[in-house]
């Protein structure tokens, strides 16, 4: 497993996660997670439909609900010189973290927002929760300073959801998450619901955002193209495990596993050369009959024997994360053999 | 066949003729609001667009810009308000729907609500090659639903004939969606964002099912999206629409790398690339950070060229009228008061 060079910088430790759909058949949608996560850094999640990424994002933020549950592992954060694993909170002690320490960006605010409530009065709510002490006037003054940080006018405090476009909607959501100043914040798909250019403006805000306040990302979606531009380090998923993690140039110009490359060649360019492109074969697998090795081995054009019978674990190729039976020669020239020919 | 009076702007001089035209097409639509105040949506306003064989159009803009209305004007979902869609070059108001859907077909979003859910593929596929009379019995009907299932790919057919809609993947169901589009053997496909739901892995494969659609049999294709580099990939020409009005189209490479208008500008700049890396730190949109950021309102939409609100060139004129179409060449054509002013040079330092 890799670690950082100082411990102080890590933020987030994601270790052996599991979490299972409790039914008949209990399904696991996220199967065994590492992750690593440094402060003020973005971190992208990309997977398919299925692929557990959104599971994923609700174990992290502990609001997952029955029939989900953590099966195994642990989440370490790490923060004021202490270390708490969020896996065995009780939502009592869970108050503590939420809002200041972590918070969360949905997808769709129109449903995340409180309909009946105008916008001031939410803000009001996050920012007393942190502070019951606050005055009045503090609270107004830091609901102001929060919608400018994203450009929307100090007038729509007395708005409500409905009457903010979908875009200010959402860049709402993005203001009341860093209302008490978090030092993670977990978005999920926060711009698939709004068109590009909105879309841009918000990666936008959300970049220089991060670098006058210093908070973490985790942001999960399932285009990758808008990862490649956002984040600093990438996690591929599929069927519930992650396959890949490298830093966005490095899932660009040189990704490891068959489905990253796959995923990235399923993005035609916009400026670049166009030649023709194959997307990847065959549909996304069903959690509930997976095969017993790669879960991505009856789709992949390079699938060997060890592909079907044994499943690969996430380890360290060079300086990028990879689970893939096509790296276990442990001859560090083949590797790179394997990685240039593609 | 007659020779079409065409507009300056979309002739081609070696282009095919158009199959199916919309000439001035205008449609609003009259909407109560809770108080139960009547008023207009201005959808679509006086937009030309012409789909020839053999060749991929996509119309492009963001949600609210009227491209499903038009691709459902086109369809005739619903009459025009004003202008007139010409299917071969013959009034389509008035023909019989069965006669006209013969022609022209529209495939949804949603592969998903699109087929019966109670009944078989097979079903499904032999009801219209039925009732459009190329199956005159049981065995032929279903001898060409599994040869519609071939051409979309899906092989062997009887793996699918006798299956439920829900026991397909969505990239299958579209595919069997196409396929009952194809069993009337039109000559045109309307594609409303045919792959938006689609995971991301398989929209290639569809969009090079329809690549071979066009190539193969000659199909003239209308592709809706708001992706503006699937278009790239896919379509041989561009129509960009914004809040109801069509402000500039031609051929993909010239419209996308050097567009002519500032709206077109501004969506392929705002439109993700895997090969740009961290564009939005550079900060390259500044510009459009004052102005709304967000389309208007259809109801009450801007006067003139309703893209003037969010233009940083806007001037005058462009909030009276919308200037007539400039012709570049190629069938390319814009709407901007710029080029009417001989400052077309101001759009191009920040083109591709």
């Amino acid at each position: 497993m890799t670690r950082p060079d100082t411990d102080d910088d890590l933020l987030l430790e994601v270790e052996g996660l599991s979490v299972a759909y409790q039914a008949e058949r209990p399904v696991t949608a996220c199967d065994g997670i590492d992750l690593q996560l440094r402060r003020g850094e973005i971190l992208g999640v990309a997977g398919e439909s299925g692929s557990g990424k959104s599971t994923l994002i609700t174990a992290l933020t502990r609001l997952q609900r029955p029939p989900a549950s953590t099966t195994a592992g642990r989440i370490l954060l790490h923060d004021q010189g202490r270390t708490v694993d969020l896996v065995g909170m009780t939502e009592d002690e869970l108050r503590r973290y939420r809002w200041n320490t972590v918070s969360i960006v949905l997808q769709s605010a129109m449903d995340a927002l409180n309909p009946v409530l105008r916008l001031g009065s939410q803000f009001a709510d996050v920012i007393r929760a942190n502070d019951p002490d606050v005055t009045t006037r503090t609270v107004l003054d830091r609901t102001t300073e929060l919608l400018a940080m994203v450009g929307i006018p100090a007038n729509r405090i007395r708005s409500y959801p409905h009457e903010l476009s979908g875009g200010m909607r959402q860049r709402a959501m993005i203001a009341l998450a860093l209302a008490c100043g978090p030092k993670l914040v977990v978005m999920d798909e926060p711009t698939t619901a709004v068109d590009v250019v909105m879309q841009r403006r918000i990666v936008r805000q959300i970049l220089r955002l991060r670098r006058q306040l210093g908070f973490a990302v985790v942001f999960v979606t399932h285009d990758l193209s808008l990862l490649l531009e956002l984040a600093d380090r990438i996690a591929i998923m599929y069927a519930g495990r992650i396959v890949e993690i490298g830093t966005a140039d490095q899932i660009y110009h040189r990704p490891r596993h068959p489905y990253t490359r796959g995923l990235r060649d399923s993005f035609p360019p916009l400026h670049a050369p166009l030649t023709r492109l194959q997307g990847i074969p065959g549909s996304p697998p069903n959690l509930v009959r997976l095969p017993p090795g790669c879960a991505f081995a009856p789709r992949c054009p390079e699938a060997i024997d060890a592909c079907h019978d044994a499943r690969p674990a996430l380890r360290i190729i060079e300086d990028q994360q990879v689970a893939c039976h096509l790296y276990d020669v442990a001859d560090r020239d083949d590797v790179d053999d394997v990685a240039m020919s593609r | 066949m007659t020779v079409v009076d065409e507009p300056a702007r979309s002739a081609q001089p070696e282009a095919a003729e158009p199959v199916l035209e919309a000439r001035r097409v205008t449609k609003h639509f009259k909407v109560r609001d809770g108080a139960g105040r009547a008023s207009v949506v201005q959808a679509v306003e006086e937009v030309d667009l012409a789909l020839r064989p053999g060749r991929i159009v996509a119309l492009v803009g963001e949600s609210g810009s009227g491209k499903t209305t038009l691709a459902r004007l086109l369809a005739r979902f619903y009459p025009v308000t004003d202008g007139e869609i010409r299917l071969r070059d013959v009034a389509a108001a008035g023909r019989p729907d069965k006669a006209y859907h013969r022609s022209v077909q529209l495939i949804f979003q949603d592969p998903f609500g699109s087929l019966h859910p109670g009944h078989k593929i097979s079903y499904n596929l032999e009801r219209p090659l039925r009732i459009h009379g190329h199956a005159t019995n049981r065995s032929q009907a279903r001898q060409q639903a599994a040869e519609l299932l071939e051409r979309v790919g899906l092989i062997p057919a009887t793996d699918f004939l006798d299956k439920l809609p829900h026991e397909l993947s969505g990239g299958r169901r579209q595919r069997v969606v196409i396929a009952r589009a194809l069993a009337v053997r039109p000559e045109v496909l309307l594609g409303d964002e045919p792959i938006s739901m689609l995971d991301v892995s398989i929209r290639l494969d569809m969009l090079n099912l329809l690549a071979r659609l066009r190539d193969e049999e000659d199909l003239a294709l209308l592709y809706i999206t708001h992706d503006i580099a699937s278009a790239r990939y896919l379509c041989d020409d561009v129509a960009v629409m914004y809040a109801g009005q069509m402000i500039e189209s031609g051929p993909k490479e010239a419209v996308i790398q050097q567009p002519m208008h500032p709206y077109t500008r501004l969506l392929v700049a705002a439109s993700p690339d895997p090969s740009r890396r961290r564009a939005a730190d550079g900060d390259d949109l500044d510009s459009l950070d004052a102005g709304p950021d967000e389309p208007p309102s259809l109801i009450d939409p801007p006067t003139g060229c309703r893209f003037h609100p969010r233009c940083p060139f806007a001037m005058d004129e462009c909030r009276v009228q919308l200037p007539e179409p400039t012709t570049f060449g190629d069938g390319r054509w814009a709407r901007c008061w710029l080029h009417q002013k001989g400052r077309s040079h101001e759009l191009i330092p920040a083109a591709h």
